[in-house]
């Protein structure tokens, strides 16, 4: 059978089960719009491409299944750079397929030519610059198995316009071994001996702590991860990254680490003697300073990515394996901590002592931002996704949100991508259009991409958007609030202009305002009464409100500020 | 205030602990800067890179770094190094397993005075005269990487050098069983 190289890249992206694809057409891509008007695809038409990297992110994030995006040459090709390196930071599977100049105008300056392979080499895990028709099939299958296997990431396919234009004989590989791929082995066999010392590290510990990370959430370990605990009694702490790997809800769930976290999930990471680390990376928005970190632990690393070890933090122990494999063999055999009691007993007390906190919002306003959130929360299903954007509402809805299985957060960790939320958002309720999808965003994020909207309602897909509107780029504000002598630059945005409502009114949203608690509650009840088209709520919150606890930027752990009610016990 | 020095960037001219990675990948366009790149952005130093095509495979190429293990723990070079997909394998040598070779040629200027001391200088390296014209000859050299630094110091005296290095290559020394040199 033969086929235009267009024809056999929309026959690809069949054959690997794609359904959905985020993408906007131009010069060099156009060949491959023609055949898709024939697919079952579902092609998602953005409005910028960053929104289609994003809302691919979402999609696979919610899904677990790979995101799609297509966009073209040039500007458009440009413009997914930063989802692909949001992406590549925390190894969401993406396969972005961009056109090409024609191969003869490789190199010359062409119109909308730009390199992108180059460009991207350091923000992918793998890109093609697919030479000829015959190809695209394998690189289209190379692409989503590189994508999905071992440490997911991001996958670029370059696609020149003469290859999607020229014909080819329809083939499709078949096996791994036809995807040419001789220096990727993602399989690792499982070193009996890393888990043997593993467990003899258990068996001597006293205070250990599971630290679960991303890893955790990518290898669907969350079933081995609830049997390890219950059994093992141990304390878990999730990561912005694995928020909903564990239920929150768990009494041995302390909650999130980091310069945002909870005290007691700090402090227990602090004086553990027995850090075991599922699929994190060592962050430092987890450990703060690094040679103040969590200083009398001896670590168990497990991570599918040996590059991970011994990075940041020296691993006693090195288990290269995914999370779910590591944690059978753990639990097969039986690793076993000693007596939890005292340990849980300071534990408690820590939690008594500093729980989450906020103060109390007044009757008529302004709405604090951590009770808005808690609201939406209780007035949502179980299973509802949150996408979020970058900054404080970010770690408010990390904090104050319960998240209670996977694939329920969305949000942006490694990049921080201020503008994340909305796109993820429509990616994610396009790829479980069965949840209710909330994106808990800020006012300067709403900024960078709520033209998204506008696509969101075209395509019938009816997110709801809560801006926690502090007329502030807020994070920055509360830096330059607390380390910079609250000298303010270059953070005031203003609270009425742009007229959240009457913007997303003109995007074909429904769009609502609360000012007051009593407003509050009835838009969020009104919000969750519309179900066919977008709502964006305009909340006014406190300006002044911060994020707490927190530790500063380069800090030791041990100096962690928890909110100001709670410093004078301290 | 004076401008400081330029910072001297990835390439290392002084490897005080230096390392040497065969790494076998594949032959495809874009792999070298695929390497490139990736010591670039992880800041890993290299000291000298030296490809060429792999036994007698138009499939593969095999690049030999040097690397500063200074700059960055081994474990982490070959660690993210392995990571790029276009990288079939990586043996990593240790100075004292390794067998390093490297190739030097020098053209240097030739009047009445100097030329007794060049060719002097030339055949005390043990290296060959392989062009020569009126008032310039180019020597050339083949050894450890020692013996071509020693050859280079002793033409710093002469005028008119131009002098290159391709950079070492390296094949673990025979003589001792695998065993052993696991164990070392």
């Amino acid at each position: 059978m033969q086929l235009t190289g267009a024809q056999a890249l929309i026959k690809s992206l069949e054959q690997q089960g794609v359904d959905t694809v985020f993408g906007l057409p131009g010069g060099a891509i156009l060949p491959v719009y023609d055949p898709l008007l024939d697919s079952t695809i579902r092609h998602i038409l953005v409005r910028h491409e960053q929104g289609a990297g994003h809302m691919a992110e979402g999609f696979a994030t919610a899904t677990g299944r790979p995101g799609v995006a297509m966009v073209t040459s040039g500007p458009g090709a440009t413009n997914i750079v930063t989802p692909i390196a949001n992406a590549h930071m925390d190894s969401t599977p993406l396969v972005v397929i961009t056109g090409q100049v024609a191969t003869a105008s490789i190199g010359t300056d062409a119109f909308q030519e730009c390199d992108i392979t180059g460009i991207t080499m350091g923000i992918t895990k793998h890109n093609f610059l697919v030479q000829s028709a015959q190809e695209l099939p394998r690189a289209v299958a190379a692409a989503f198995h590189l994508a999905t296997t071992g440490r997911p990431g991001p996958v670029l396919i370059d696609v020149p316009k003469d290859v999607s234009q020229s014909l080819m004989d329809w083939w499709y590989p078949t096996s791994v071994a036809e995807y040419d791929l001789p220096g990727y082995r993602p399989d690792v066999d499982l070193d009996e001996d890393a888990v043997a010392a593993a467990v003899a590290l258990i068996a001597r510990s006293q205070r250990p702590v599971l630290y679960v990370g991303g890893g955790t959430l990518k290898s669907h370990a969350s079933a081995q991860l609830l049997a390890f605990a219950e059994r093992t009694g141990m304390p878990i702490v999730t990561t912005l990254m694995a928020r909903g790997a564990f239920p929150d809800s768990h009494p041995q769930h302390l909650g999130m680490p980091g310069m945002h976290g909870v005290y007691a999930a700090v402090t227990a990471i602090q004086r553990s003697d027995l850090l075991i680390s599922l699929g994190a990376r060592f962050d430092d928005r987890v450990t703060g300073k690094v040679s103040a970190f969590a200083p009398e632990a001896k670590v168990i690393h497990v991570d599918i990515d040996r590059a991970e070890f011994n990075k940041v933090r020296r691993a006693d122990v090195a288990i290269q394996a995914n999370v779910a494999a590591a944690l059978e063999a753990l639990d097969a055999s039986g690793a076993t901590p000693r007596n939890l009691d005292a340990w849980w007993g300071e534990i408690r007390s820590w939690q008594r002592q500093y729980p989450l906190v906020y103060d109390v919002p007044a009757t008529d306003g302004p709405l604090r931002p951590q009770h808005v959130i808690e609201s939406i929360a209780r007035s949502s299903e179980p299973g509802t996704i949150v996408a979020s954007g970058v900054g404080q509402h970010q770690m408010w809805a990390a904090q104050h949100w319960k998240f209670e299985e996977p694939g329920t957060w969305v949000n942006s960790g490694g990049a921080g991508t201020m503008g994340f939320g909305v796109p993820a958002a429509i990616g994610a309720k396009a790829g479980r259009p069965d949840r209710t999808v909330w994106c808990i965003d800020g006012d300067g994020c709403f900024q960078m991409t709520a033209q998204e909207l506008v696509t969101a309602r075209t395509e019938g897909i009816p997110i709801k958007v809560a801006i926690l509107n502090n007329a502030y780029l807020g994070m920055v504000r509360q830096w330059q609030e607390m380390f910079y002598d609250e000298r303010y630059s270059e953070v005031y945005l203003s609270a009425d202009l742009p007229d959240y409502v009457k913007w997303a009114e003109s995007m074909g949203c429904v769009g609502l305002r609360a000012t007051n608690l009593k407003e509050m509650d009835d838009v969020i009840s009104e919000a969750n009464e519309i179900n066919d088209v977008p709502v964006v709520i305009d909340f006014r919150t406190d300006v002044t409100e911060k994020v707490f606890p927190m530790v500063a930027a380069g800090a030791s752990n041990d100096d962690i500020m928890v909110h100001p009610s709670q410093r004078g016990a301290k | 205030m004076n401008a400081p020095e330029p910072f001297a960037g990835v390439i290392s001219h002084t490897p005080v602990r230096h390392h040497i990675l065969s790494v076998l990948v594949e032959n495809k366009a874009g792999v070298l800067a695929r390497i490139a790149g990736l010591f670039a952005r992880r800041g890993f130093n290299i000291y000298s890179l030296a490809v060429a095509p792999s036994e007698g495979h138009a499939r593969f190429s095999r690049v030999t770094i040097v690397v500063d293990a200074e700059s960055a723990p081994l474990e982490q070079i070959v660690g993210q190094l392995d990571k790029l997909v276009n990288v079939v394998s990586i043996t990593d040598l240790a100075p004292k397993d390794a067998l390093e070779r490297e190739l030097l040629l020098a053209s240097i200027d030739l009047d009445d005075e100097s030329r007794g001391a060049v060719l002097d200088a030339v055949a005390g390296a043990g290296a060959a005269i392989v062009d020569v014209d009126a008032g310039r000859v180019t020597a050339m050299l083949a050894g450890t990487p020692g013996a071509c630094d020693a050859f280079e110091r002793s033409l710093e005296i002469f005028a008119g050098v131009e002098l290159h290095r391709t950079g070492r290559v390296a094949l673990p020394r025979l003589g001792r069983t695998v065993s052993e040199r696991a164990e070392s």
